[in-house]
């Protein structure tokens, strides 16, 4: 017989996790969500977006590389930790340039899905309006660096499965943002494909093929059918493939 | 003297001569960059380009490095690189008046490059010269006490185009400034003497480098930098782990504005800090050693490169140190190029490996994967010191200053409105009045200790303790008297976040520039009640959500001051209830400076 899978608490639900596990990757492959938008099911996790922010035993903590450990008590689904993620999807919101009726990527974006589950209803700071011209150089793809969050997932997908480096980050505080690897540091020039993993995995509208524009009407897209909150098993850890987001 | 643009041939030297230096390791590329800008004086995309090359890495990575550092130039910043401090104790003593004379004197736009390509001036983040303000560096070299004189005489020898080597010594002198010293400044020890101790200890106990452990760790030696962590179980923790070689860092990356103390370190005791290093590396078993100098020290290097070409020659340092055989240890100095976040320890270990100083998830801790996934401790300057004579003189003789909880001495840098700013050492556990009294501070109305991200205390609190249990501080102690305002003070070290936030994440990222803007908004009249609501708010997001310390403490001095100095910041709120943050007049003001108009009718009046 063998040992019974270890626990912790989430919200006073016992969560069962395989040693390795972060908090948050347990409490997704349990059917729990917890809000996230750094972290991808097939990626080690980065730690970087905060909006999976929970308190353990009392103190905040970031659950997606927090490792789960059998009688954590992990608070999420409270009225305090929620309106911290709302305030930092605001806080994405006004650092970019984002108008959601015109992008390709509304209702398959996890930051407006994010948004629409927290319940935010303005993005309520000023706005940055921040100079992002867009990358159209490349045949196949589109570059819209105005949808930018930082998540790092382009970079760690042509890092870690293309083999590839096509992206990288430069600058810092407000300034930092996303860099093309080639000499002119235009797309077309660099060695990223259609097929890449880097060309699927964004969260949200900054790549995106071209000539496809809306082939699912709004309205019938993934968020669209269910809140982002109901599909928590489908962003249980998996191992990578090749296949979509 | 125009660098503006150096050809194939002088960058193709400058490139060869940093890889001379560095070699092909893509781990070296910020210093392979930093070393090939001092004699181009920028990074050109031809140097760029030859370096990812050289190094085997995307060009995107070398364009990613550069931008993250303030002090690595993509254009030529021209053939005088002027940087004002820009702490507040810069401010208090005059630094605005004088950029704005030296801006008239120079004709260049501050942020801006003269048109003749000749200088550029702008603002630094504090560059550890607090009690010898203003400062500024000029090709990253330290100029004190600018007074008008100073700062017309810097003039005149930008303007006659005088090379900095020609420039007259006395500009170029850093004072010390000590005002007290104790026990660590007062110690007569000298280069071998703890090592030698160390040895003695472990072999009259049998244990070898366990009680040089056990000595650190018994003296309750908490982390001179500000963060008050255990040193001897830091270290024995790292000692434990399987994987070698195991590494030493120093962090000399003192970026806290107000903190000038480890400066006096590497100037005086230069031994003492290598000396704590290699006693930690015999404690630990670590081969490798690192110092991470600040790139506004970069004026130390040579010296501190000569003391340790001293130390290897004495047999202090390399194979078999102090005649054991087995014992090898070395160290090499990374200079730093304008970032703040990278005092953060496991930042500091990133930008040692060549990256944007980013810091590091937890866990694992540097204790078990550090620098390139080695056992890696990374000490304060001053904490290598106090270690070093612990070894000497034992946990003891250590714990007998100080107090039960705060053991040992402390370097304070005092500076601001007293009448003797310098370095004061004393025993942990004195009171804010008593370093008030002994600077010379007659009306202090409050004090930064430790610096923007430490805490600010007010009148009543006087009485309270420099100590980890009370007032913790890395060493900042600024004082401010009645004429100074508390809320321009805030606003400064609001800016200085938003500068220096490295971007990683969102609250830290995106919530310091808000902070930044929502001061400024009250600053210029435009404030209401709602605004300090949501300063409060993102004030503490901030502490809640951050990932590192920086955005965790980037709120603070905006809470502790509207707690302690509410009236600074409600006398100048234009209405009770919301006011807009747009600004109509105001987005007229690029169309006033084009023109050159400022009459009546080039505002949007009252009327």
């Amino acid at each position: 017989m063998s040992e019974p899978l270890p626990t912790f608490r989430l919200d006073g639900n016992d969560v069962t996790f395989t040693p390795g596990q972060t908090v948050l990757q347990a409490a997704l492959a349990a059917g729990r969500h917890i809000p996230h938008l750094c972290y991808h099911p097939e990626f080690r996790p980065h730690g970087s977006c905060k909006l999976c922010t929970v308190k353990v035993n009392g103190a905040h903590a970031t659950s997606c590389t927090l490792p789960a450990r059998a009688g954590l008590e992990v608070e999420s689904a409270t009225a305090e930790l929620d309106a911290e993620r709302r305030m930092m999807v605001q806080l994405l919101f006004v650092e970019g340039n984002h108008f959601c009726p015109s992008c390709e990527k509304s209702g398959h974006c996890k930051l407006q899905a994010v948004a629409y589950d927290l319940g935010m209803v303005s993005p309520r700071f000023d706005h940055f309006f921040p100079d992002r011209p867009v990358d159209a150089t490349h045949p196949e793809l589109l570059l819209d660096f105005n949808r930018c969050i930082l998540c790092e997932l382009c970079v760690r997908a042509s890092a870690e499965v293309d083999g590839k480096q096509v992206f990288a980050l430069a600058g810092r505080g407000m300034g930092k943002h996303l860099v093309v690897n080639s000499p002119s540091g235009l797309l077309r020039d660099s060695a990223i494909a259609i097929t890449d993993k880097a060309a699927q995995v964004c969260p949200v509208g900054v790549i995106l093929p071209k000539r496809v524009g809306f082939a699912v009407p709004v309205g019938q897209r993934r968020f669209d059918e269910r809140p982002i909150s109901a599909q928590a098993k489908d962003f249980a850890p998996r191992p990578p493939d090749q296949k979509g987001p | 003297m125009n660098r503006a643009t150096p050809d194939a041939t002088l960058i193709d030297a400058a490139v060869q001569d940093a890889l001379r230096t560095w070699g092909h390791e893509p781990t070296r590329l910020l210093q392979v960059l930093r070393q090939a800008q001092e004699p181009l004086g920028f990074l050109p995309p031809a140097a760029l380009e030859r370096i990812a090359a050289e190094l085997r890495v995307p060009i995107a990575r070398v364009r990613g490095v550069m931008a993250f550092y303030s002090f690595l130039y993509p254009e030529s910043p021209g053939a005088y690189r002027v940087l004002f401090s820009d702490n507040v104790t810069d401010r208090m003593r005059g630094s605005k008046e004088r950029m704005r004379e030296m801006s008239q004197r120079l004709w260049v736009e501050a942020g801006k490059v003269s048109e003749d390509g000749l200088v550029s001036l702008d603002r630094t983040s504090c560059t550890g010269m607090c009690d010898q303000a203003p400062a500024l560096l000029v090709n990253g070299r330290p100029v004190t006490n600018v007074d008008a004189v100073r700062a017309s005489q810097v003039c005149d020898l930008i303007l006659s185009r005088t090379p900095l080597d020609a420039w007259p010594a006395e500009l170029f002198i850093v004072e010390d400034h000590v005002r007290r010293r104790d026990v660590l400044l007062d110690d007569p020890m000298r280069p071998g003497d703890a090592i030698r101790a160390a040895f003695a200890r472990g072999d009259a106990s049998g244990t070898g480098p366990q009680a040089t452990l056990d000595e650190v760790k018994n003296a309750r030696l908490l982390g001179r930098g500000g963060a008050g962590f255990t040193t001897g179980i830091k270290w024995e923790s790292c000692s434990r782990q399987a994987v070698t070689p195991r590494v030493v860092v120093c962090n000399a990356d003192e970026g806290e504005p107000g903190t000038f103390k480890d400066r006096l370190l590497l100037n005086q005791y230069a031994d003492r800090v290598f000396e704590g290093m290699t006693v930690a590396a015999y404690g630990i078993g670590a081969s490798l050693g690192f110092v991470y100098l600040r790139g506004e020290y970069r004026y130390l290097l040579d010296a501190l490169h000569a003391t340790l070409d001293r130390r290897r020659r004495e047999g202090l340092l390399g194979g078999a140190i102090g005649g054991r055989e087995g014992f090898d240890f070395d160290i090499e100095i990374h200079v730093g190029a304008g970032s703040y976040v990278c005092g953060e320890a496991s930042a500091q270990v990133e930008s040692l490996e060549g990256k944007r100083g980013i810091p590091r998830n937890r866990p694992p801790r540097l204790a078990e994967k550090g620098y390139l996934g080695l056992p890696t401790i990374v000490n304060n300057v001053e904490s290598y010191c106090s270690a070093a004579q612990i070894v000497l003189h034992g946990a003891d003789w250590f714990r007998a200053r100080g107090t039960s909880r705060s053991s040992g001495t402390k370097l304070l840098s005092v500076s601001g409105d007293c009448e003797r700013p310098g370095i004061y050492e004393y025993p942990l556990g004195v009171t804010v009045q008593q370093v008030l009294d002994d600077s010379g501070a007659r009306d202090a109305i409050a004090v930064q200790a430790g610096g923007p991200s430490g805490k600010c205390i007010g009148q009543d609190e006087f009485a309270r303790r420099i100590a980890f249990e009370d007032i913790e501080t890395g060493g900042a102690f600024i004082v401010f008297d009645g004429s100074r305002d508390m809320f321009e003070i805030a606003r400064h070290f609001a800016h200085f976040f938003a500068h220096e936030s490295c971007g990683f994440c969102t609250p830290c990222r995106v919530g310091t520039s808000l902070l930044r803007n929502l001061m400024d908004k009250i600053s210029k009249g435009k404030g209401s009640q709602h605004d300090l609501n949501t300063i409060e708010e993102l004030a503490r997001l901030l502490h809640n959500a951050s990932h590192c310390g920086l955005g965790e403490s980037a709120g603070r001095p905006l809470l502790d001051t509207l707690q302690r100095f509410r009236p600074a910041y409600e006398r100048r709120l234009e209405s009770p209830a919301v006011e807009p943050a747009f600004d109509l007049d105001g987005a007229l003001d690029r169309a006033r400076r084009v023109t050159g108009r400022d009459d009546p009718g080039a505002h949007l009046g009252e009327a």
